[in-house]
């Protein structure tokens, strides 16, 4: 396996403030091909203000996130056009919502959610595009008989696959994924994770999930970043940080869990 | 292969006072390929924690810590992730596998891990099962259901399916039947002859004598500890 040296994200002292409250602050960290971190922390600690600076939905009030992109190599994606960064963010980005209704688009079928985003890319052909889209229904586990059916009469765990084909089916390098698994069933959550894992190590994919279920990190992330109050307070490899946490809120977080 | 240089661990519990605990200090030693070392050492001498280290499992305070010439104490996570796809495997006692996934790919993770075909993994996964006597009729569920010992072969067979030039055991015949744990000191015996450096924790006293070629007496690393 060839490991790239270059990273796919780096990020740079990214900080945003909402009037005196700090949202996330000097936030650096570099993110490399084929690696899945995880953003942990407490409601309020910064993780999803800073997932969404990253991703282009907030603007930072400072910071650089420079991206490794396919034609032009590192751009730091904060100065990049309007355009620019609509593009990057439907061809080698995708982002991931914790409310499956925030990604999709209710009132349009099942097929035509995840074609619209071929589409957007410049596929043309109908065959092409409704064999592609049941490829990925089927992928996530979704029956192809349902191609036609609106996502508002999915379950909660089916529209959060519907949504993850729409976001995969381009073959994006980058995944933001916010709470993926938030408000499901733990029977739903096992077998969402169980995919997203399995689609991650197929397609190479890099991924950064916030989310505040350690057992959800432990299972997808390799690496992991602890946030609290908007700080970065610690961070390593998943297992080293869980077993052997270092920072007092850290400890907290970890021994706070209910043993099963 | 394993090389470690005044290897110290100390704990330290925020939320408990701040208390800390000197678990090791001064370890030295080293692991050729070929080589079989038993770590020996009463109950909370530091034995596991020594494995956990020597996995990145837990961090190194002080010391290097190289195992195939990568630092422990130093890598960053996606070396210490390059390391333990490629050259660094571990055995441990307990089966920690994600919900709902067969037998059969929970043995042949490390290989696809590794971008090898999904029908050569299985194939060797299966190899390896079947050596081990876990019936067929089982290979298609998750081992979550499995007897103690059944989940112990699964996770043996886990650690054996990739040739790693390195490999922790933590107890890796407890709680086995004398004919799977013949199955298992094989298995190892066939690693050190292809060259694997092993480290391992052995409370089977038969087993550590037939597979070993050094002891090393954690106690020895030991400093005073917090009451």
């Amino acid at each position: 396996m060839i490991d790239d040296d270059t990273p796919l994200l780096s990020v740079r002292r990214l900080s945003k403030r909402y009037g005196a409250h700090i949202g996330c602050a000097d936030v650096s960290f570099d993110l490399y091909p084929g690696e899945v971190m995880g953003i942990v922390g407490e409601s309020g600690s910064g993780k999803s203000t800073l997932l969404n600076c990253m991703a282009g939905h907030l603007a930072p009030d400072q910071g650089e996130v420079i991206f490794d992109t396919a034609v032009e190599g590192p751009r730091d994606t904060l100065l990049m056009s309007e355009p620019e960064r609509r593009m990057l963010a439907r061809t080698d980005w995708a982002f991931v919502h914790q409310n499956a209704r925030d990604g999709l688009r209710m009132g349009v079928s099942a097929g035509g959610n995840v074609g619209e985003r071929l589409m957007a890319v410049g596929a043309r052909h109908y065959g092409d595009i409704r064999g592609t889209a049941t490829d990925w229904l089927t992928r996530v586990e979704i029956d192809a008989g349902r191609i036609d059916d609106r996502p508002t009469t999915f379950s909660g765990g089916m529209q959060q696959r519907l949504q993850i084909a729409r976001n995969l089916v381009t073959g994006p390098r980058l995944v933001f994924m916010d709470e993926p698994t938030g408000g499901l069933d733990v029977s739903v959550q096992a077998r969402l994770l169980d995919m997203i894992r399995s689609l991650v190590r197929d397609m190479g994919l890099s991924a950064i999930i916030v989310t505040h279920d350690l057992a959800v990190v432990r299972l997808l992330a390799d690496r992991l970043m602890v946030m609290k109050s908007g700080h970065v307070v610690e961070d390593g490899l998943t297992d080293q940080v869980l077993d052997d946490p270092q920072h007092q809120y850290t400890q907290l977080l970890v021994s706070s869990i209910l043993q099963v | 292969m394993f090389e470690l240089r005044d290897v110290a661990k100390t704990f330290t519990l925020h939320n408990q006072g701040g208390v800390t605990i000197d678990v090791l200090s001064g370890a030295n030693f080293t692991v050729s390929p070929g080589e079989c070392v038993a770590l020996t050492g009463a109950s909370g001498a530091g034995k596991s924690t020594l494995m956990r280290m020597l996995y990145g499992n837990y961090r190194a305070e002080g010391g290097a810590l190289l195992v195939g010439g990568v630092d422990l104490a130093k890598a960053a996570p996606r070396e210490i992730i390059r390391l333990r796809r490629e050259v660094l495997g571990y055995v441990s006692q307990f089966l920690r596998v994600v919900p709902r996934v067969p037998t059969l790919d929970v043995v042949a993770e490390p290989l696809l891990a590794l971008g090898t075909d999904p029908e050569t993994a299985r194939g060797a996964a299966a190899g390896l099962l079947e050596k081990l006597n876990i019936p067929e009729a089982l290979w298609s569920l998750s081992p979550t259901t499995f007897s103690g010992g059944e989940q112990q072969r699964v996770n043996i067979a886990r650690g054996f399916v990739h040739p790693y030039p390195a490999l922790l055991l933590d107890e890796p015949t407890a709680s086995l039947d004398p004919r799977n744990r013949a199955v298992v000191l094989d298995l190892i015996a066939e690693a050190k002859t292809r060259g694997a450096a092993i480290i391992g924790i052995f409370h089977d006293g038969a087993a550590r004598e037939q597979v070993c070629d050094a002891q090393i007496d954690v106690a020895g690393f030991t400093t005073g500890r917090a009451a």
